[in-house]
């Protein structure tokens, strides 16, 4: 290995134009001038969150206690795996409005098979999260083929598939799954136990600091500027402490559910897609710009039906979730709040609903805020229109921070 | 670059040569019977009043409209480019007006969108390094290759538009009006670095309206006017106001009258502009 000397000049610093350092204070000083041209990442809904954390502490005493917090993470994993979806097509710049109403479905067709047809729980699954998958494919096709707005198209199957749950589930209008049975356990009793929670603690940390040094070596090699190890090893610290106080506070009630694990997994799984595969790179070239994406030979089309399927598949994925979690499938299955809570969250996590810009995080902190308001409400005994209406203003709150930003963007020339 | 190489060594006959093309879209005759040809290592201006049928021509080369008759000759050899992804795979490259760039991709992404370099996953450093390596040999001025597209200026924008079709190692490079809507400067980054391609070896097709662009950088200057080809002349030895008189087609009009008199104020010019036109009409 020879590694270049520090007199070797980084390939950058052959011009004189670049500015940023990458030691802790150039990282700090690149951070701050980010976020005064509007770039603001993540940092409004982590403000939300603090705000919404005191505002509800002072409140009830409750809120912020162990027990609260691991059923507020238990609670969150469905909605939160259906605005994963939510946010690969916010990214190309349509949206589903159905998901919902796919999820409702994906549940009463897995009840269905599951109890009434006495079919393996695996094969249940599978068929189910295989018709929601079959949904979003129809989405694709008759986006691509007949240029219908995606606005409507999942207006429509909202609607639609609505029916066919009730159809699907028939005239008792409520199958019940046994307690027995893993999806149940695994949506209510299942947590992951003190001593493995504290193991992926430090491998997630040990995970970032290798991934981060690696990348560093290599861009060091290939003479770019790499991240300093001062700057990895302090990321990599703030972000073990904050995870182990977190998983030991929890690990205080029940624990940390094997749902949420679950939940955060997909996640990380769908943002490795998004940044580090190509097909991510094209979905946010579709967002950003379909001509453009076009002429670069991108398969638009493609990109449109993938992302379609993915959305209804997660959507049917977080159906069977929400199903195990109260043990049944009914006709207000994925009804309600469902479709605008998951939309809010992608939203309020910070993916833009004009397109091209997002990460598969928004939908983990989008559904916190939303979740950690819900929860809140429901302890102060408030009734359930309060409710409605304020997740429905910080939607809307939201929506302004994103087109704020925006706007600070392309007046600071970031876009 | 292996540019230079091959182009130095095949200068003698020309990349592209199209004989007798023609295009008609309905009763509309676009293109009539247009010859033009392009050697490595030269800077072709193609000029021509509105609906000259430039872009047609351009939209044939790129494999974006096939044409009705006549034969193009790639580097010695007859082809045919039914779409885009054609004419990219001969070695024609195409810079649209537009540039269609992905504004919230970083220059990285830019350059290597469609063509990403990847094993398991994207190889990001790989990327970057060849993005520098690219830039560095335009001598192209770009702040940083991981910033948004949005935040550049059109001149570099324009300069990664370009950086980006020459990822594919093209023998032909067309860009379409490359410096409209640009400042002096810009225009300035702009031309030096149609003047790098040329050094390159690339044959270079440049669409303009600006005479001053054409007579800074082009070594001949194709007109069109009304879809036939309405006289090529070297820059070298034209004056500005044959130019203008062949792509007017006229030489009694406001254009030349104007530019006529332009001259005749610095006192430089004594020729009158009816007897420099002679090119206009040759071709019938």
């Amino acid at each position: 290995m020879n590694e270049p000397s520090a007199t070797t000049i980084a390939r950058e610093l052959e011009d004189q134009t670049v500015r940023e350092q990458q030691d802790l204070r150039g990282l700090l000083t690149g951070t701050w001038g980010r976020i005064r041209s509007g770039d603001l990442g993540a940092l409004p809904v982590l403000a939300g969150l603090l705000i919404i954390a005191v505002i509800f502490q002072s409140l009830n005493s409750n809120f912020l206690s162990p027990a609260n917090l691991v059923n507020l993470l238990l609670q969150s994993a469905a909605v939160g795996v259906i605005a994963l979806g939510i946010v690969c097509v916010l990214l190309v710049g349509q949206i589903d409005l159905s998901v919902g109403s796919v999820s409702g479905l994906a549940a009463a067709c897995f009840a269905t098979l599951f109890v009434k047809q006495g079919w393996p729980l695996v094969f249940a699954v599978v068929g189910a999260v295989a018709v929601g998958a079959a949904i979003g494919w129809v989405y694709g096709q008759v986006f691509n083929r007949f240029g219908v707005p995606s606005f409507v198209i999942t207006l429509g199957g909202l609607l639609g598939f609505l029916g066919l749950q009730l159809f699907v589930l028939g005239p008792s209008g409520t199958i019940n799954l046994p307690y027995d049975s893993w999806l149940v356990q695994f949506g209510q009793l299942d947590f992951v136990p003190a001593w493995l929670s504290y193991v992926l603690v430090v491998a997630a940390s040990g995970g970032y600091f290798v991934s981060q040094w690696l990348l560093a070596r290599e861009r060091r090699r290939r003479r770019l500027i790499a991240k300093s190890v001062q700057v990895m090893t302090v990321q990599a610290v703030v972000l073990l402490v904050a995870l182990l106080f977190a998983v030991w506070y929890l690990n205080q009630s029940r624990g940390v559910g094997w749902m949420f694990v679950f939940f955060v997994a997909l996640v990380l799984v769908m943002n490795y897609a998004l940044t580090r595969t190509s097909w991510g790179r094209h979905v946010f070239a579709v967002g950003g710009s379909v001509e453009a994406a076009r002429r670069a030979g991108i398969n638009v089309r493609r990109i449109y039906t993938s992302v379609f399927v993915i959305c209804s598949t997660l959507a049917a994925v977080g159906g069977l979730l929400a199903a195990g979690r109260i043990a049944a499938a009914s006709q207000s299955s994925g009804t309600g709040d469902v479709n605008l809570n998951a939309i809010a969250a992608a939203v309020i996590g910070g993916t833009s609903l004009f397109g091209g810009r997002g990460s598969a995080f928004s939908a983990l902190l989008g559904i916190l805020v939303i979740q950690s308001i819900s929860s809140g409400l429901i302890l102060l005994n408030l009734s359930s229109s309060l409710r409605f209406m304020v997740t429905g203003a910080v939607l809307v709150l939201a929506v302004m921070v994103d087109s704020l930003s925006r706007r600070s963007r392309t007046e600071h020339g970031r876009g | 670059m292996q540019n230079q190489n091959e182009g130095t060594q095949m200068s003698s006959r020309p990349v592209i040569q199209l004989r007798g093309v023609s295009k008609s879209f309905g009763a509309v005759a676009a293109l009539t019977d247009v010859d033009l040809e392009v050697s490595a290592g030269e800077v072709l201006a193609l000029v021509g009043d509105n609906g000259a049928g430039k872009s047609t021509l351009v939209k044939t080369l790129a494999g974006v409209h096939a044409p009705d008759s006549g034969s193009i000759e790639f580097l010695g050899e007859e082809v045919t480019i039914p779409g885009p992804n054609a004419a990219l795979n001969l070695g024609i490259a195409t810079v649209f007006q537009d540039l269609a760039l992905c504004d919230n991709l970083d220059v990285v992404s830019n350059l290597f969108l469609g063509s990403e370099i990847r094993g398991s996953r994207l190889n990001e450093v790989e990327m970057e390094v060849r993005s520098w390596e690219l830039l560095r040999q335009l001598s192209a001025k770009i702040p940083s290759v991981r910033i948004p597209i949005a935040s550049l200026s059109g001149g570099q924008r324009q300069t990664v538009a370009i950086a980006r079709s020459l990822l594919r190692d093209p023998k032909l490079i067309i860009l379409d009006e490359p410096t409209a809507a640009l400042g002096v400067e810009q225009t300035a980054e702009v031309l030096n670095l149609v003047e790098r391609l040329r050094e390159n070896g690339l044959a270079v097709i440049m669409i303009s309206h600006n005479m001053s662009d054409v007579r800074a950088v082009a070594d001949r200057v194709s007109v069109l006017r009304l879809g036939r080809n309405n006289g090529t002349f070297t820059v070298a030895d034209v004056s500005q106001e044959d130019i203008v008189a062949a792509i007017t087609g006229a030489t009694d009009n406001a254009a030349s009258r104007r530019v006529a008199a332009v001259s005749t104020k610095a006192a430089s010019a004594t020729t009158p502009p009816a007897g420099t036109s002679s090119t206009t009409d040759e071709q019938e």
